[in-house]
């Protein structure tokens, strides 16, 4: 299936080659070379590429492309899927998945890629197996191992690829035994000029943090199941369970995982959580423009809109800009052409205005297209469907656990045409 | 070789590699650790470090894990460029393939195979061979990759490996399904036979098996059905909403709507893969969701598809990638079913942040959904579009309205004002796009839009993208006599600025120029003739040649013949209009999700989907046979949420249970006649499906106790793990008195252990209850004897049976007559028979028509005396004396039973 892997920098040096078969000549790359040089911008790669005898599968992820090599037909998502959990992988690992860290751990990665494919197939890809047989790096163990010689390889042998539970480790113990669980939405937007929307909808996903002693069996239930439309399970989640009865039964895996991702009817209106107001022109003549932005808050069930920020890719042609923030800072950056405005918390009784000129460059014409603007907020202890947590119970182990769960409501793609 | 270190000069690399082969030699373990480290650094970095190769493989029967891993990493890099050397670390993986431990089994097998050197072949196939009978299900599925590697290296072992991969299908590992699969694509995907008797198998299995090993079976599944099953899509849509009732149901039902036709009713191994594979659209793994997807494109039928939509419009979150092939699929499937998709239109709108690709695709898509009912929103959306500063996606728009517009006619005109609205846009590539774009649309109803030809004519001076110009001239051209007055103008201005052009520009001018001259000679031959010459001396020979030729079709001379007198039919021929349809139709040849689709050409060793068979092949190639008696034992109540299996714990527990019942039905004559040898009393239980026991009598006196019934019982572990302290415990009743088999401290994956236990049944024939239990868990285990095995056999002889006989009369003789089966009138057989069901000894009989048999209880030693008198035509008196009467009715059942039956 994957012949070969290359870790391709943003700059296009290849600092890292790994074959599963035979070696392939790193000049295969050359074709995407090509193709990445056409593209300009590293997002506009095809991932899917063709060349006399072989094919180039990438992903672009942490400004560095993951390339890889096969030969044969496969389903691409086989392979980009698998390219997007080696990164998954690494950032687990390193805390980052980048170039740097990659070259300081080049050993423990190799080690990793050796153990995740056997033949160019995917072996171990579960992050509680891969740490059972190679350990994350730290820094106590990596000086102990420098004085005593010892190493990252584990000496014991995985079990954990053994058992009908992969996804978990034999043998977990802790002192505080604890479970918590975050439920997490996105609201997906496309607000239009006057501030109707074009379309909403909400993603969530419930991510959870457990460190429970032995083999402890959970149910998680909601109290208004209903409202979920679709979604999609770890591995560990007894689908049978939530068919017949709408609750999620589990083995969970040891610490963090995404327990489930889903997505909320699109039956129910989207609460948006603010509104904006907006005015930017752009003159015909003397080369400036005028930009006026006010948000303010509009349906968030009387939570406080936090983390507010306005990201705007401005065209070419402006140079410069040049306003006034009541609330936050904004900043212009003159490469990028991005205009970021970081307003933090929305006080609803005085609501932050952006306003001022901006000036482009002279003799340019004026741009056909006003820039949209992506919103970015967090409404902590909401959950914007309603979505609610009803119990989390414990089955197969003895001890009392400490349970949690938190909601948060974030902007997920929200964006605003003007 | 230092030369392959292009930025350090020779002697420096050699220095450094120098030092490194000391540190491999060196006797610290840290030391040889950290130069392999910084070897791997090399090889990672693409660097040559192959004449190391010595040095290193010389640690390659290392202790230090880590150390041994490095080797190996080495060693599968540079086998192949110093083979002879390689050959060195062989015997030591040999050795490690014999290992008591699997994974180092597994890791030999795994290094040693992917050691590219063909003198080794043999030995790499002797320890696949060996491999795919181990024990350990993780050492299987290392042989099936292994399997794929050696075929690779040699292709002439092609025979000997699908003997191996056979072997490997068999097997009921979740671990091992998912790599053999993959070993028979690559090795013998048209071995559809191999799969007949798998099939069930691998479909039940499917939930457990891991998410890669999924997306193979899968894939591998919608082939082989579309060789085996009929077309589900063949009797119309009208017809498919029926077929799951008629399949549930009774189908009168439906014999009554379509008389005519032969009702399809889908095959249940097709409806159980459509089942079995739906539950795992909720995987989170992207590449699983998708293969299942397009084995509902390909298999289910129509109505059935639809439910793919929504987890499909779910992969459209995840990455950029995953997006793009995503909408590659979608884009197809939208083109011939739209209903799907139209409900969730809104999510193929375009953010501006999307990449160039991802918009065209959605663009494409939003084109496929468009229809009368949405296609105002879709117009809306675009305008939005047009105006993006991504031109390329802004041109796609363009391409998109110009495809709503000849599909819709309701919108056809809204979409031309709209067109030549853009004509004014400031960017050239909008307005270049727009003209082509007009030009396809004008020529599709030309007659009612002389007035936009006019108006592009006076927007001519200021565009200037050669293809825009191109389309103009030669949309006047084909038009000219719907634009009489300003045709010629136009061309006027063309011969002043002929020389300026673009050669596709200058090509349409002369094409202008002859229409021109033949529509409107009067007031363009001088035009016509300037142009002709100009285009004359072209520096383009196309230009050249063209001129030449249309000089020589419209101008009448000597020379040009026949074909002058119909230049006016070759020139203004009507033309068809050209047809604007997507890029994704008829994709679907590929099978969806597949790198073939993907690229639209089909990729090496990709396999054609076949179309269904007219006629189904023969079903029943699927069966199994069922040689176990197969019945469940109920797990302990206690426990209330304890999984009931751990092996299949999410598989689908309706399907195990039905399959079961069934085959326990027709397996239990299959017991008893099996039940082979006339000293055996045969019977198998099983646990849920982690423990296996089957237990049997063997009819030797007990060695604990001889008020004791000697049971064997045969414990096989057929989960995937190692089951620990197994040991007997609460038993029950109370009383029951059993000797215990010693706890097992450890019973490995598919293996088994034979122990003897003793039970004292107190000549009853009520079951002996107890705990079976493992460290984990328990379960309850029921033992029944038949009345026959709670005899021991006497020996006496005939006088004294007569004797003894005579003592038990009245109450304690039970008789009845019988007839026999004819088979069995003969003394052999008849002591055959009885042997079969009683553990009783054969008494020597001195008359032909009597066979005696004696027989004591285990538990009390009651005498039990057995006798049979042969009668005339095959009846016989068949006769028990023993105090025990109720052991006595209950044998002469089974004895009568036994002779009855043939």
């Amino acid at each position: 299936m994957i012949h070969s892997l290359f870790l391709i920098n943003h700059s296009g040096d290849i600092f890292l080659e790994k074959h599963w078969k035979s070696v392939i000549s790193r000049s295969v790359c050359d074709y995407f070379f090509e193709v990445k040089e056409k593209a300009v911008d590293p997002e506009n790669v095809p991932p899917v590429l063709q060349t006399p005898h072989h094919y180039l599968i990438s992903i672009y992820r942490g400004k560095l492309f993951f390339l890889s090599v096969v030969q044969t037909e496969v389903p691409p998502l086989f392979v980009i899927e698998f390219l997007h959990r080696v990164a998954d992988t690494f950032q687990d690992y390193f805390g980052e998945c980048s170039e740097g860290v990659i070259k300081d751990n080049l050993v423990t990665v190799y080690e990793l890629l050796e153990e995740m494919l056997d033949n160019g197939f995917p072996l171990a890809t579960e992050s509680n197996v891969l740490k059972e047989m190679i350990r994350p790096p730290n820094i106590l163990r990596s000086v102990v191992n420098t004085l005593t010689g010892g190493s990252n390889v584990g000496d014991t042998l995985p079990t954990g690829q053994l058992s009908n539970v992969p996804w978990r480790r034999a043998g977990v113990k802790y002192t505080n035994n604890e479970a918590y669980f975050d439920v997490v939405e996105e609201i997906d937007a496309i607000l239009d000029k006057s501030g109707t929307t074009v379309f909403a909808e909400i993603q969530g996903v419930v991510e959870a943090c457990v460190r429970l002693t032995g083999m402890p069996d959970l149910t998680l239930s909601f109290m208004n199941p209903r409202l979920l439309d679709d979604m999609s399970f770890h591995p560990c989640v007894r689908f049978k369970r939530w068919e017949s009865e709408r609750v999620l039964s589990f083995i969970p895996p040891d610490g963090n995982f995404t327990l489930m991702t889903y997505h909320v009817s699109s039956q129910n209106l989207v609460a948006i959580p603010v509104y904006v107001k907006q005015n930017i022109n752009f003159f015909e003549t003397g080369s400036c423009g005028r930009l006026d932005i006010t948000i303010g808050p509009k349906q968030n069930m009387g939570k406080t809109v936090e983390g507010l920020m306005v990201t705007i890719h401005m065209p070419k042609v402006v140079l410069s800009a040049n306003l006034t923030a009541t609330q936050g800072n904004y900043t212009y950056d003159l490469t990028t052409k991005v205009l970021v405005w970081d307003i933090g918390k929305l006080n609803p009784q005085k609501l932050p205005n952006l306003r001022g000129s901006l000036s482009m460059q002279a003799g340019a014409p004026k741009p056909e297209e006003n820039p949209s603007l992506n919103i970015d907020l967090k409404i902590q202890q909401l959950a914007i469907s309603g979505l609610k947590v009803s119990r989390l119970d414990m089955y197969g182990e003895k001890y009392k656990p400490f349970k949690g769960v938190k909601y948060l409501t974030k902007a997920g793609k929200f964006q605003v045409r003007t | 070789k230092g030369m392959l270190i292009p930025t350090r000069p020779r002697l420096f690399s050699v220095c450094r590699n120098e030092d490194l082969k000391e540190m491999l030699e060196s006797s610290k373990e840290s030391l040889k650790l950290e130069a392999m480290k910084r070897i791997v650094g090399l090889i990672a970095k693409g660097k040559n470090a192959s004449e190391l190769f010595p040095a290193v493989v010389k640690n390659v029967a290392s202790k230090n894990i880590e150390l041994k891993k490095l080797v190996y990493v080495y060693l599968v890099r540079y086998a192949e460029e110093q083979q002879d050397l390689a050959l060195l670390s062989i015997s030591t993986f040999q050795r490690a393939l014999k290992d008591p431990n699997q994974f180092i089994r597994a890791s030999a097998l795994r290094v040693l195979s992917s050691i590219r050197v063909p003198i080794i072949v043999p030995i790499m196939m002797l320890a696949i061979k060996e491999a795919a009978a181990d024990l350990s299900p993780y050492v299987r599925k290392t042989s099936a990759h292994a399997i794929q590697k050696l075929f690779s290296l040699d292709a002439d072992q092609k025979e000997q490996l699908i003997e191996v991969i056979e072997k490997l299908l068999k097997d009921k590992s979740t671990l091992v399904a998912g790599s053999v699969v993959m070993a028979f694509e690559e090795v013998c995907p048209d071995r559809i036979d191999l799969i007949h008797k798998n099939y069930r198998k691998l479909c039940n299995l499917l939930v457990d098996v891991e998410e890669w090993g999924q997306v193979v079976i899968i894939s591998m599944l919608t082939r082989y059905a579309r060789t085996q099953f009929t077309s589900p899509w063949k009797e119309g849509a009208m017809f498919d909403e029926n077929n799951e009732k008629a399949f549930y149901e009774s189908d009168s039902e439906e014999k009554k709507g379509h008389t005519e036709e032969k009702p399809y009713i889908m095959d249940p191994d097709h409806r159980l893969l459509l089942r079995n594979t739906k539950p795992l659209l909720q995987s989170r793994n992207t590449a699983v969701v998708m293969s299942v997807a397009q084995l509902y494109w390909h298999l289910a039928p129509k109505h059935e598809v639809s439910i793919v939509t929504k987890s499909l419009v779910r992969l459209l979150r995840s990455h950029r990638e995953v997006q793009y092939i995503v909408l590659q699929n979608i884009a197809t499937m939208s083109i011939q079913r739209k209903g799907m998709f139209e409900p969730f239109m809104k999510s193929f709108y375009v953010r501006s942040t999307d990449a160039t690709h991802i918009k065209t695709l959605k663009l494409e898509i939003l084109t496929n959904l468009a229809n009368e009912a949405n296609i105002s929103t879709i117009l809306r959306e675009f305008q939005t579009y047009v105006k993006s500063q991504d031109k390329a996606f802004a041109a796609a728009t363009i391409q998109a309205i110009g495809r709503c517009a000849t599909n819709i006619s309701e919108v056809t005109d809204t979409c031309l004002n709209g067109l030549v609205l853009l004509l004014s846009n400031r960017d050239e590539t909008v307005v270049a796009e727009s003209v082509v774009v007009i030009k396809k649309l004008l020529q599709t109803q030309p007659t009612q839009h002389s007035e936009i030809i006019k108006h592009m004519a006076k927007l001519f001076d200021n565009i200037t993208v050669p293809m825009a110009r191109a389309s103009i001239l030669w949309l006047i051209g084909e038009y000219c006599e719907r634009v009489p007055k300003i045709a010629p103008d136009v061309l006027r201005k063309m011969a002043k600025s002929f020389t300026a052009e673009e050669d596709i520009v200058k090509l349409q001018t002369v094409n202008l120029a002859a229409k021109l001259y033949l529509t409107n000679s009067k007031q363009t031959k001088l035009l016509t003739q300037y142009i002709l010459n100009l285009g004359k001396y072209d520096q383009n020979y196309d230009i050249r040649d063209r001129t030449r030729f249309i000089r020589q079709l419209i101008v009448p001379s000597e020379k040009s013949g026949a074909l002058n007198k119909y230049a006016r039919r070759i020139l203004l021929a009507p033309k068809p209009a050209p047809v604007l349809e997507s890029s994704f139709k008829d994709r679907d040849r590929f099978q969806l999700g597949t790198l073939s689709h993907s690229l639209n050409s089909k990729a090496t060793g990709y396999q054609e989907l076949s179309d269904w068979p007219a006629v189904a092949p023969d079903q029943s190639v699927r069966n199994v046979e069922i040689i176990e008696a197969v019945k469940e034992w109920t797990p302990t109540v206690g426990k209330t949420k304890q999984p009931k299996s751990d092996d299949k714990f999410y598989s689908d527990d309706e399907d195990e249970k039905e399959e079961e019942g069934s085959d326990s039905s027709g397996s239990e004559d299959s017991s008893s006649s099996s039940s082979e040898g006339l000293f055996m009393y045969f019977t198998m239980q099983m646990f849920s499906s982690c423990l296996a026991a089957k237990y049997h009598f063997p009819r030797q006196p007990c060695l604990y106790q001889p008020s004791m019934v000697a049971v064997q019982v045969i414990l096989s572990n057929s989960s995937d793990h190692s089951l620990e302290e197994i040991h007997i415990g609460d038993r029950s009743p109370a009383s029951l008195s059993i000797h215990c088999f010693n706890t097992i401290e450890r019973l490995e994956p598919e293996a088994s252990v034979t122990v003897s236990m003793g039970i004292d049944f107190s000549d009853s024939t009520q079951a002996a209850n107890f705990q079976l239990c493992t460290k984990e868990d328990q379960f309850s285990v029921s033992i029944q004897p038949a009345v026959g095995e709670l005899l021991m056999p006497s020996s006496m002889t005939e006088q004294d049976f007569c004797k003894e006989q005579g003592k038990l009369q009245g109450m304690n003789e039970t008789s009845a007559t019988i007839t026999m089966e004819t088979a069995n009138a003969s003394s052999q057989a008849i002591s055959k028979q009885v042997l079969s069901v009683a553990n009783v000894g054969v008494v020597s009989s001195s008359q032909n028509n009597f066979s005696r048999f004696a027989g004591r209880t285990v538990s009390s030693g009651a005498l039990v005396l057995v006798s049979l008198e042969l009668k005339e035509s095959s009846t016989a008196l068949l006769t028990i004396n023993t105090e025990k009467t109720v052991m006595a009715s209950m044998l002469l059942r089974d004895i009568k039973q036994a002779l009855t039956q043939a």
